[in-house]
Order: C-alpha cells, then sequence, then structure tokens
C-alpha cells in the first residue's frame, strides 16, 4: 500500500511560495466545493436523476443516517469485524516481523511462499471464507486479517531491519541482556514503522469489510446496508449516502491514527526536522 | 586492570585477507588515563571493538581485571565517535542516561541520583526532558559521556569522541574529560588520531603503526596536573612530546617501508 | 533521503526474498581466489535459491498429506487443483489457447493492465503538477482524501450507471482504484527532489519541458515505480471485484461460478492461478524497474554495497 501521506503535510522541501495553513484551508474548501457543485451539476443536466442523484439530496440523506440508530448498528458490526481482524494481524504481524526481521535464515526460507500468497487478492478468498465459515462475521474477520497482516509484516520487517546497528552495540558494550536488547531498542526504534503499518492496514480493513459484506452479502454491516439499499433500485440516493459513510469512515480512521502516531513519536518527527 | 598481549586481528582469507592488527601489547592500570594514537586507518576502531568484547580476534589475548574477554565485560562502558546513532532518539536525555543502569537493580532512587548526578557532572543540568536531536552535537556527546559516568565503569573506553565536533566545543570537552576523571577516579582508554589530544588528556600515550598495525612505542606523559588548554600546551615538555608523537607517526620504524593511508579497507 | 514515516514503500512492497542478482564485480579479473570466491557465492546463491522453493514444495506437500487424510470438501489436495489448473489454462495437444485462456484470463489481463497503465499516466502527470505547485496541491488534496477512501466495491454501483456494463466500466474502475498510490508516491517523489538541482537548472536556463523530462521524472521515477507496484496488487483486487459483479467472464467470474456451483477445485485452481498471476507480473515490474532505476544503482553503489550484507 502506498505512504498515505496527507498532500497538506509540508514536505521538507518546499517548491514555490511557503503557504500558510490559513491559505491551505481556504484552498482546500474552495476545492471541495468546486467538486460538489461539478458533481450536483452532472447529476442535475448530465444523466437520468434517478440512477444519479444530486449530491445536495445525497449529503442531506448522509447527515439525518449519520444520527439513524438502526444505521449506525450496521456500522458498529463493520467497524467491530474491521477492529478485530486488523488486532489479529497486527499482534501476527509483529510476531512474524520481528522474527524475520532477526532470523535471516527464516526470512530466506520464506520468501517464495510469501510472494505467492501475497498477490492472492482477499476478495479472491471470499469463496473460500464463505464456504469455511459463512456469512457471518467470522468470514470478514479472516478476510481482514489476511488482508491486513502484509503491510504490518513488511513494515515491522523493514523497521528491525532499519535499527541503528551502533544502538544496538552501545546497548551490548553497557552488558545490556540480549532479550532486553530486544525489548528496549529494536522494539521501540521499530515501533513507528509498525505504526504506519497499522495505519496502512487500517484502511485496507475497512475496505476490506465493506467489500466482502457486499459481495458475499454478509447478515449486518455497512456494505450489506449499501447492497440492500441497491438491491431496489430506487434508494440510488441512499447508497450514495452510505457509500459517503463510508469513505469519511476511513478518513476519520486514517486522522486518528495518524494522530496517535504524531503524539507517539514525538521523538521521530524531532529528529526529521533536524536533517 | 586491562592487559592486552600480542593482540592480531585479519580480516577475510586467502589473497583478499587484510591485517588490521598485527600485533599489539600493552596495559592499563588503575586510575590511568592512556590515549591510543595512531594514523588514520590503522584499525584503532577495530582495537576498541575487540576491546569491548564486541569482536572476537583472530589472535591474542585482552583481559580485563585479571578476567579473559569474551564477549562483553560488565564494568565497561564507552562513548562512541558517533553519538548521533549510538544516542538512543526516542529516549529523552535522563532516559538516555538511565538506560544502561536499568539491569543493574539498582534501586529507584540510586538511579535517580547518578543520573542527576552525572548530568551535572557534564554540565547538563536541567535538559534531561529534551531529546537527543534537540541538542547540540557538543551536548549530545556530553550525554553519552554522562551515560558512561552514571554506570560506574571499571574502565571507560573512547572511540575517537571528539572526532566531529568543532575546535572551541572539542576543548571544553577535553577538559571536562579530566575533570570527571579526577572526580570519579577512573581508568580511560582515549583513542584518537589527534596528536595534541592524545597528548594534552594522557599519562601515557601508545603510538601505533599504520596496518598492518603494531605498537611503536609508547610513551610517558610526566606533565603536571591539572592541565589547561593554554598553559600546558605551551609548556616546552608539552612541544617536545607533541613533536616526538608526530614523528613517530609520521615514519612508524626505520625497518618499514611506509604504508599507503588509504589502502584500508574502511573500518576506522 | 529519509521520509518517515513514510516508509519506504520499495522495500515493503518487493518483500523480503525477490531474487536478487549477485552483485557484479567488475574490478575482479579471473584469478584463482576471486573465481573461487564467485563459485562459492555461487553456490550460496542457488543453495538459498533451492531451499526458498524447497519450503514452498514442503508446504505444498504438508496440505496434500493433510487434505487426502482429512477429506474436506472445501480443501482440495494441492494436486488435484493444480491439474484441473493445469487442465484449464495451460496449451495443449488439441489447442494452444484453452477456452478459458480466452475468455477468462486474457480479458482479465488486459482490463486490468489497460487501467493501470491508464492510471500511471493520469496520475503521474497530476502528480507532477501537484508536487511542483503547491497551491494546485491545496485545492485537491481534500478531494483526494476522501476519494480515496472510498471502498472500490461501494463505487460498482455509481461506475454501472456512468459507464454501463461492459468492459469500459471495468477499466475505468481499476483506473480509479489504482490511481491513488501512484499520484501519492508522485507527489512525494517530486517534492523530494533537491531543490538545488532545480535552481542549477534554471540557472543555466534550461527550459521546463528538458527539466520535467531530466530532472523531475528521474528524480521521482524509484517512488513512481513504487507506487506502480502497489497499484499493481490493488489491479489485481480491483480486476477480481469487477468481475464479480455484472460479469459473464474473467478470472473473478470463474472464481465466483465455481463457488456458487460447489466446483472446488475451479474455484482453488482460480485462487492459484492469481497467486503464480501476481507473483509473474511482480517479477516483470522488477525486472523493469531494474533497467529504468540501473543509474540509480551506480549512484548509490559506494555507500550501500557493504551496509548492504
Amino acid at each position: 500500500m502506498p505512504p498515505l501521506n496527507s498532500l497538506t503535510r509540508r514536505g521538507r522541501l518546499d517548491h514555490g511560495p511557503r503557504t500558510s495553513i490559513l491559505g491551505t484551508l481556504r484552498r482546500g474548501l474552495v476545492g471541495v466545493v468546486v467538486a460538489l457543485c461539478l458533481a450536483e451539476a452532472v447529476a442535475r443536466w448530465g444523466v437520468d436523476s434517478s440512477a444519479l442523484p444530486p449530491v445536495s439530496v445525497v449529503l442531506a440523506n448522509t447527515g439525518r443516517l449519520l444520527v439513524d440508530p438502526a444505521f449506525l448498528t450496521e456500522v458498529a458490526a463493520t467497524l467491530t469485524a474491521a477492529v478485530t481482524g486488523l488486532g489479529i494481524a497486527a499482534v501476527a504481524g509483529v510476531g512474524l516481523g520481528l522474527l524475520l526481521g532477526s532470523l535471516r535464515w527464516v526470512e530466506r526460507a520464506s520468501s517464495v511462499v510469501v510472494e505467492f500468497l501475497r498477490p492472492i487478492p482477499s476478495v479472491a478468498l471470499i469463496p473460500v471464507a464463505i464456504l469455511v465459515f459463512g456469512q457471518g462475521s467470522e468470514m470478514k474477520v479472516a478476510l481482514v486479517t489476511y488482508a491486513a497482516l502484509w503491510p504490518i509484516l513488511f513494515n515491522t520487517l523493514y523497521g528491525v531491519r532499519a535499527v541503528e546497528p551502533l544502538a544496538r552495540e552501545s546497548a551490548r558494550v553497557f552488558g545490556v541482556p540480549r532479550l532486553a536488547v530486544l525489548a528496549r531498542v529494536v522494539l521501540p526504534s521499530t515501533a513507528p514503522f509498525v505504526a504506519a503499518g497499522v495505519r496502512i492496514s487500517a484502511a485496507i480493513a475497512l475496505i476490506v469489510t465493506v467489500s466482502a459484506e457486499l459481495l458475499a452479502g454478509a447478515a449486518e454491516g455497512l456494505g450489506s446496508w449499501i447492497l440492500r439499499m441497491s438491491s431496489g433500485g430506487a434508494n440510488t440516493d441512499m447508497v450514495y449516502a452510505g457509500t459517503i459513510v463510508a469513505g469519511l469512515l476511513g478518513l476519520v480512521v486514517n486522522g486518528l491514527l495518524r494522530a496517535g502516531e504524531q503524539r507517539l513519536f514525538r521523538w521521530k518527527r524531532l529528529m526529521e526536522e533536524q536533517t | 586492570m586491562l592487559d592486552v598481549r600480542g593482540l592480531t586481528h585479519t580480516y577475510g582469507s586467502g589473497a583478499t585477507a587484510h591485517t588490521a592488527l598485527a600485533d599489539i601489547s600493552f596495559s592499563v592500570a588503575e586510575g590511568e588515563l592512556v590515549s591510543v594514537v595512531g594514523p588514520s586507518g590503522c584499525g584503532k576502531t577495530t582495537l576498541l571493538r575487540v576491546l569491548s568484547g564486541l569482536q572476537r580476534p583472530t589472535g591474542g589475548e585482552v583481559s580485563f581485571q585479571g578476567r579473559p574477554v569474551n564477549g562483553v565485560p560488565e564494568g565497561l562502558a564507552m562513548v562512541f565517535q558517533d553519538y548521533a546513532r549510538s544516542l538512543y532518539p526516542w529516549q529523552t536525555v535522563a532516559g538516555n542516561v538511565r538506560f544502561p543502569l536499568r539491569h543493574l537493580r539498582l534501586g529507584r532512587e540510586e538511579a535517580h541520583r547518578r543520573v542527576a548526578e552525572s548530568l551535572a557532572a557534564v554540565g547538563l543540568e536541567g535538559h534531561s526532558d529534551r531529546y537527543p536531536s534537540q541538542l547540540s552535537g557538543g551536548m549530545q556527546q556530553r550525554v553519552a559521556i554522562a551515560r558512561a559516568l552514571a554506570y560506574q565503569p571499571g574502565v571507560l573506553l573512547m572511540d575517537e569522541p571528539f572526532a566531529s565536533i568543532d575546535a572551541q566545543t572539542r576543548e571544553d570537552l577535553e577538559d571536562l574529560v579530566l575533570k570527571v576523571r579526577e572526580r570519579y577516579d577512573m581508568t580511560i582508554v582515549f583513542v584518537t588520531h589527534d596528536i595534541d589530544e592524545s597528548v594534552y588528556l594522557a599519562d601515557r600515550v601508545v603510538v601505533l603503526s599504520g596496518p598492518p598495525t603494531t605498537v611503536v612505542t609508547t610513551i610517558d606523559v610526566p606533565l603536571p596536573q591539572p592541565r589547561d588548554q593554554i598553559e600546558t600546551k605551551e609548556l616546552r615538555e608539552f612541544v617536545a612530546l607533541r613533536g616526538e608523537v608526530a614523528r613517530l607517526i609520521r615514519r612508524p620504524s626505520s625497518d618499514r617501508a611506509p604504508e599507503p593511508l588509504h589502502s584500508h579497507s574502511g573500518n576506522d | 533521503m529519509k521520509t518517515f514515516p513514510t516508509v519506504e514503500p520499495t522495500s515493503h512492497a518487493r518483500g523480503p526474498g525477490m531474487v536478487r542478482p549477485a552483485p557484479a564485480n567488475p574490478g575482479q579479473g579471473a584469478q584463482g581466489p576471486a573465481r573461487s570466491g564467485r563459485t562459492a557465492r555461487a553456490g550460496r546463491t542457488l543453495g538459498s535459491f533451492l531451499l526458498r522453493w524447497a519450503v514452498l514444495a514442503g508446504l505444498l506437500l504438508v496440505w496434500e498429506l493433510a487434505a487426502l487424510n482429512a477429506r474436506s470438501p472445501f480443501f482440495p489436495p494441492p494436486t488435484e487443483f493444480l491439474a484441473r489448473a493445469g487442465e484449464l489454462w495451460l496449451p495443449s495437444a488439441e489447442a494452444w489457447l484453452t477456452d478459458s485462456m480466452r475468455d477468462d484470463v486474457l480479458p482479465s489481463l488486459a482490463r486490468m493492465l489497460a487501467g493501470l497503465a491508464l492510471a500511471t499516466v493520469t496520475a503521474v502527470a497530476l502528480g507532477v503538477a501537484i508536487g511542483l505547485n503547491r497551491r494546485i496541491g491545496d485545492y485537491v488534496d481534500p478531494v483526494i482524501q476522501f476519494a480515496r477512501a472510498l471502498p472500490p466495491p461501494a463505487l460498482i454501483p455509481l461506475f454501472l450507471v456512468l459507464f454501463g456494463r461492459d468492459d469500459l466500466m471495468r477499466v475505468l474502475l481499476i483506473a480509479f482504484g489504482t490511481s491513488w498510490p501512484i499520484l501519492i508516491n508522485t507527489i512525494e517523489g517530486v517534492r523530494s527532489i533537491d531543490p538545488l538541482k532545480h535552481a542549477t537548472a534554471r540557472v543555466f536556463g534550461v527550459p521546463l519541458h528538458t527539466r520535467l523530462t531530466r530532472i523531475v521524472l528521474p528524480g521521482a521515477s524509484q517512488k513512481i515505480l513504487a507506487g506502480v507496484r502497489t497499484a499493481l496488487a490493488l489491479g489485481l483486487i480491483l480486476m477480481v471485484i469487477s468481475e464479480m459483479v455484472a460479469a459473464t467472464g474473467g478470472i473473478g467470474y470463474h472464481i465466483v461460478q465455481a463457488q456458487r456451483g460447489f466446483q472446488i477445485l475451479d474455484m482453488w485452481a482460480g485462487i492459484a492461478l492469481l497467486g503464480v498471476l501476481g507473483y509473474l507480473l511482480n517479477l516483470a515490474l522488477t525486472l523493469v524497474e531494474h533497467r529504468l532505476l540501473a543509474w540509480h544503482r551506480i549512484a548509490n553503489r559506494p555507500s550501500s554495497e557493504p551496509a548492504g550484507q
């Protein structure tokens, strides 16, 4: 998955005039308004409006959905499945990443297996997951775990490899036991990489959960809600409202995790500002 | 305290083998400050890594407090040249100093006292909650020195600790080393390629040749204590000593052809 | 170029074990020791190569034995579904191109590659513009962030309405979904170019289009390719998704039909095919990257070689 960096985050090297935060906000708002107007115009004068309802209608529906308890129950089901799968993937991914990062031969031996497993898209495993787990939440959790595992695993692996050798050595010179070096040098130094992996995987987890619900016709969840709304054909405005909620969910989760990283890894930011 | 007998170390084997240390023997007595000086690329870093037990030599023996060194011995501390990489960026200044104390099981108060005391000794009181990356290079190296002091080691190894620090700060830090040595009565092995520094700091200077490295000679430094950056360096004895060391380094010995300094494989 | 917490995508995208070519040693002639060193290294490389594949074979064997023992209807032995895969897609005596190859696999791949190509062209162009001009970035950032967070399957209804039910809709869906990693990486790559390089070019009066092709694109190429690699994995997913809804052919369609008809062998064969395709596409991309980024390796050689092993 890509480095999910916000574009507005100031890069180290500025091109063009330096812009103020207020200017950035103002321009972002202009961008959003223009995009909304464009979509509204396409819906009003472009296509059949029963298939593509105007943005204003969709947004009004979105607002109503966000306070509708029945709808929020579905969202909660989606979030529960995504978070559970993400949690399992995080534990497994960090464990495997530390193992592969510390023992080169294990990494070598497993590489071909990993290269074959990784490209198998999680959605292609939906049929298997349905056969094995049925259409309940276990199916979703299993798929999410599989999909979310890879970014966490590879980020951990990369983080372990990036541990400063001198940092390990200075601990050893002071007689710090090996296990303590792992816990107090390797882990803290790898933690930001793990966190970035978890953030990337969180986005994937949400997308996979909603996809699985949509494609497998799960019993509950945001995806199955969208599926139910779209099956009649009359509720397209609701379908888009649900889609927007899914997008908003992704934004909120990403924002929260990013804020958490900024708090937890202040030292990393300080280091970057130095260079 | 620290005994080095017939130490040799060779990297690689066969035709590509590179002998970093040919034959090194010297000893350091308790409470002594010995500086090890040699031309750049003469395997000083290899020597320190072997002394600290991080690296096993291919021949010879190191013993520390009477016991042979196999792996990292207890009661040893090191200050690395590369302070930015040897400090832990995720820990505060105080956290870095406290770090090696944890496995000593000192008790909270004793550990706290040592941290505060050693930070005060290097003049960093009031900076304990900052992160290393917020400090200048000289201050970061002070943190590394404080970390070593708090550990109260039997011997302190310093690997060209001031090589990447500007001249003014460097003089301050040299005096800091002398001050804490006085105060903690510490045994120090100070590796450097700077001739002035080696003479100014030491009780004894071990002069190394270029690779394959041997000990050219050991010179006593009978300069009066306490030393002073200006007055000590004006003394006739100081000038004579630094001249002697410089000549030894430039012309290692009469029977050996001068070695090209840059043929070395990059561990210094 | 430390860009944390961006996490260098090349390395986690490539994974641990892409067969890394042994470093060439132009300096070493054919003297005895050098040669023996080289054969020793070749021996080691061969050894680890065999080990990797042996582990895969071992796992398959375990699966085979377990499946033969358990006789679970859902987990057939690998030999059976691999044989089925061969039957379905490998050229045979009667047909060089099997039916399923012609109707499912090749159209799927064509749609995926078309979508990916479209995404690459658009995203790189847009990414260069945004990367060079922060103001443009400010305008589109919120919209991009939001669009990227939308789950692609949820967009299928919209795409069906806008672009109909045929190949065009699928290609555009793939292009839409795969463009984000390329776009983001291009922006990052362009912004990470040393401003001194721009300044130097401007001082010498180098015109804009030359600066774009000679400074901006090469400078950002590593990041762009890393983005394409991520996009490739995403492209496979979207290819399958787009064929699970309102389709009449394709690998995804094949898998879903097999599952609905309880043709478990066909289903597993399809999944195995996706694994192999992903592996091969990744390998192909690695080769392309190797060619395109040759200058990068040379530029980084002195610093990276000793630290590498």
